[in-house]
């Protein structure tokens, strides 16, 4: 199977649009499951809902194959944390799908990270599901934040 | 270690922010620990002992959620008496910061790993009302803060 997210806020149609052409114009058929978000695009070659809870988005990226997301640090971190290969696809806030463009820095500093690859666009990510099955995945990131990280904020909570 | 444990707020908004925040619990494994966030499912995941505090979700363009975000944050604060908050955004970090410096709370952002480029909207705000005021990104790191001291990554 695999998990499209687009994240709890917004549609990301530019991304779900492609994402159900190329599973309607592939065969054998892809299994897919889409969370679109408040979409006015409905899809109708992929399984898809607006919204999922945090323990079924958890347990979706850890049964799927491979992961197709907005380049937001939820999916990101999800996938990188069990081990899946993820695709990502940077909002863009001048096609009013995000308010700023932070989500193209994420994806230009995660370009190049093992497990996350990167569609610029909607032209490229056809050719990345393509290729979906030979996408390796990375070793999963730790459970945790770099230990230096925790022992500022746990040495600052101490000073308290 | 103190017989009474601190009482620490980690507030995120649900999502990215929220996964983030929880990749640092080891860091307050130690506390009496309270959540603040969007999402009530995140009460079935969380450390034993834990509690989660609702809000509202809002953004700034969102005049009435803003307002009702707020109030909720001054009343969660008032009731909880955090010693502590730690937030990663978005707006209702902005706020439990600034509300909980009021109330004596001494308190930490850990600006999003998402921002890669410059430091968010958000924790530009937050700036003056944040005792350790930390980024995820070595290079967006001033003397005077942001300072890095790692990242959610691991």
């Amino acid at each position: 199977m695999i998990f499209v997210t687009v994240g709890t806020q917004l549609a990301f149609e530019r991304m779900v649009r492609v994402i159900d052409e190329w599973a309607g114009s592939t065969t054998p058929a892809p299994k897919v499951f889409a969370q679109i978000g408040p979409s006015e695009f409905v899809p109708k070659h992929i399984e898809h809902k607006a919204f999922i809870e945090p323990s079924e988005f958890v347990e979706r990226a850890r049964a799927a194959e491979a992961i197709v997301a907005h380049a937001g640090m939820g999916s990101i971190l999800t996938a990188l944390s069990y081990g899946k290969p993820i695709v990502i696809m940077p909002r863009r806030a001048d096609l009013g799908e995000q308010r700023n463009d932070h989500q193209l820095s994420t994806a230009a500093r995660f370009k190049g990270q093992p497990g996350v690859f990167v569609a610029s666009d909607e032209t490229e990510l056809p050719a990345i599901l393509d290729s979906l099955r030979d996408l390796q995945a990375a070793e999963p990131i730790p459970p945790f934040a770099s230990p230096s990280l925790i022992k500022a904020i746990h040495d600052f909570i101490d000073e308290v | 270690m103190n017989d009474h444990p601190k009482r620490i707020l980690a507030v995120a908004s649900g999502g990215g922010h929220f996964v983030q925040l929880r990749r640092m619990r080891p860091a307050w494994e130690h506390c009496e620990v309270h959540y603040l966030s969007t999402i009530a499912d995140y009460a079935n995941d969380l450390e034993p002992g834990a509690k989660l505090h609702l809000v509202n979700d809002a953004n700034r363009w969102d005049k009435i959620g803003i307002a009702r975000m707020a109030l909720r944050i001054a009343w969660t604060l008032i009731k909880v008496r955090p010693q502590v908050i730690i937030s990663t955004g978005a707006a209702a970090g902005y706020f439990a910061l600034r509300f909980g410096k009021l109330l004596g709370a001494r308190t930490i952002w850990v600006d999003s790993i998402a921002n890669a480029e410059e430091l968010s909207m958000t924790g530009r705000m937050v700036r003056k009302y944040a005792d350790l005021y930390l980024t995820q990104w070595p290079d967006l790191a001033e003397p005077d803060g942001p300072h890095y001291e790692g990242s959610v990554l691991g």
